[in-house]
């Protein structure tokens, strides 16, 4: 084989090794570091070094270089109008006959290309922007790099410039999206403390059921975790929860602050605030689903008595379920008007009487199992420090929470983690 | 007598004051570390005299091609002497054709590299 022929086989060997390197590419840096190793192998090129251009810092950063020594850096000064003319350039440059906008560069830098010995400048460019440099020392023939060479060697830094440009895209493309998802926290948090304090707004209202809303939304975030619930759904019914009374707004303060029963009228004016809640929040783009629907359904009743649709059993969204257990829970362990709130025992005979025709069995015993394990010290005391300041002896309530287990969940009498 | 390493798979032979390297059948980013690494691993134990045997070697990409360019000045920084042997007629093309040979000498086979290690030796003795 005649020495052109292999030194033509030499390098389309190298260039096709280039291509898969660049193609086949996971890590950026062993991606670059193996092209380097190859465009320097193509020519047996003894030092050199591959350059990233950052438009910001306005510097070149070395990111692989070979046998450049301990005099060698890690950033090259170039300044915005310097990068613009290199790539205008476009060309391989050699230090010693350049009479371009690359030797300009080149003699910039003159002391620190002398040191490391390098001669040789391929600016790396990609739709017409200076994406990073190639700089290259003597071959180890000593000989000059010929016309040849140079564009075996350009088109060997094309491809080296196209990797480093897709890196840089990806790279943009990732901190964009890491910049949106910090946006979306926090608007989300925003939006949360938003909510929260129109809970409060809400039962600053009714003097009567001041935290009401806030508690409903923490009720209902620990049931819906014991029911295994994903985090977002927890965090939807949690702003179900803080927001399920906000169609009050719309009923007569009077009716609302009435220290008495409600009679007929007042019950009409008062069955009013599901639907107006619904229509309140329906034109509101929530970042959890169906936050109007649970604000229209918590008074909705398994056995189809509720209102304002008498939706029945599986018609019932579940997060309305979870909402009306636990505005129940709260409305009858808080004084009223008209009554003292409840003992805890008589709270949950209440329950008891009440699964399945008004309260969904699933969500009871998820409410029993949450107190159970809160109790018997298997999770965080939530539930009972809400109650704490209103209730003693509540581990008396184990024996009743294991029976309505017993008969609600098919025979599973202790509390368990169940997801 | 000849030693394997088994993790990288570099077979090598102690002769005198030099050490025998065998290079695979290709020489690639791979292969080219392992005897890379062990070169390294020689001059750190202060061998001043390797050489790189070819037998074996059909085919030597251009990562393997920098990786040999990088392992000849290593031996200058050291002030050793490396050897090639064994080399065939296409890695001896293009060991010209890149001007390796201006830094390596070459040997026809092991016996020949060691003659020339044994020479040098009573030369400077």
């Amino acid at each position: 084989m005649d020495t052109n022929t292999q030194r033509l086989i030499h390098t389309f060997s190298a260039l096709a090794d280039l291509g898969q390197e660049i193609a086949d590419a996971g890590d950026f840096e062993d991606m670059l570091r193996n092209s380097f190793h190859l465009l320097l192998g193509s020519l047996a090129i003894r030092r050199g070094a591959v350059a990233e251009y950052d438009r910001e810092a306005g510097q070149l950063r070395l990111v692989a270089s070979r046998g450049l020594g301990e005099s060698s850096t890690d950033t090259l000064p170039l300044s915005t109008e310097h990068a613009r003319r290199l790539a205008s350039s476009g060309s391989a440059t050699s230090l010693a006959d350049a009479t371009n906008e690359a030797a300009r560069f080149l003699e910039d830098h003159k002391k620190f290309f002398a040191t490391v010995e390098i001669d040789l400048l391929l600016p790396l460019i990609v739709r017409e922007q200076l994406i990073g440099v190639v700089l290259l020392g003597e071959k180890a023939s000593g000989e000059k790099f010929t016309e040849e060479d140079l564009e075996v060697l350009s088109a060997l830094s094309r491809h080296i410039g196209v990797g480093i440009h897709s890196h840089q895209l990806l790279e943009d493309v990732e901190q964009k999206a890491a910049e949106n998802l910090r946006l979306y926290d926090g608007l989300r948090a925003i939006y949360k403390e938003t909510v929260r304090a129109f809970a409060a707004a809400i039962d600053i209202k009714d003097r009567y059921t001041q935290g009401h809303s806030v508690r409903v939304g923490k009720y209902s975030e620990v049931i819906a975790r014991e029911m295994g619930w994903p985090d977002e759904e927890v965090e939807g019914i949690t702003i179900a929860g803080y927001l399920h009374d906000i169609g009050k707004l719309i009923v007569d303060l009077s009716v609302i602050n009435s220290p008495d029963r409600f009679n007929a009228k007042d019950s009409a004016e008062m069955s009013r605030h599901p639907a107006a809640g619904y229509e309140i929040l329906s034109p509101i783009s929530h970042p959890y689903a169906d936050i109007p629907l649970m604000a229209r359904y918590h008074h909705e009743r398994m056995d189809g008595k509720g209102y304002p649709d008498g939706l029945k059993g599986d018609q019932i969204p579940p997060g309305a379920k979870i909402v009306t257990l636990a505005d129940s829970f709260d409305a009858m362990t808080t004084d009223r008007p008209y009554r003292k709130k409840l003992p805890l025992e008589d709270v949950f005979e209440d329950f008891r009487v009440n699964t399945g025709t008004q309260f969904d069995p699933e969500v009871v015993c998820a409410f029993c199992r949450a107190f159970l394990n809160e109790i018997e010290g298997k999770k965080e005391r939530r539930l009972l420090n809400l109650l704490n300041r209103n209730y003693s002896n509540i581990e008396q309530l184990s024996p009743l929470l294991n029976e309505m287990l017993l008969e609600f969940n098919g025979g599973t009498m202790t509390a368990t983690t169940t997801h | 007598m000849a030693e394997t390493d088994r993790e990288t798979s570099i077979q090598t032979r102690a002769v005198g004051d030099a050490a025998i390297i065998y290079a695979s059948d290709y020489l690639n980013k791979l292969t080219g570390e392992r005897i890379e690494r062990e070169c390294r691993r020689q001059f750190d134990s202060g061998r001043r005299t390797l050489i790189i045997n070819f037998r074996d070697t059909e085919l030597i990409n251009s990562i393997g091609v920098s990786i040999l360019v990088g392992l000849i000045d290593a031996a200058e920084q050291n002030t050793a002497r490396l050897i090639f042997s064994d080399v065939n007629s296409n890695t001896a093309n293009l060991f010209e054709m890149l001007g390796l040979t201006r830094h390596v000498s070459v040997a026809a086979n092991e016996d020949e590299a060691l003659s020339w290690v044994e020479r040098d030796s009573a030369a400077t003795a």
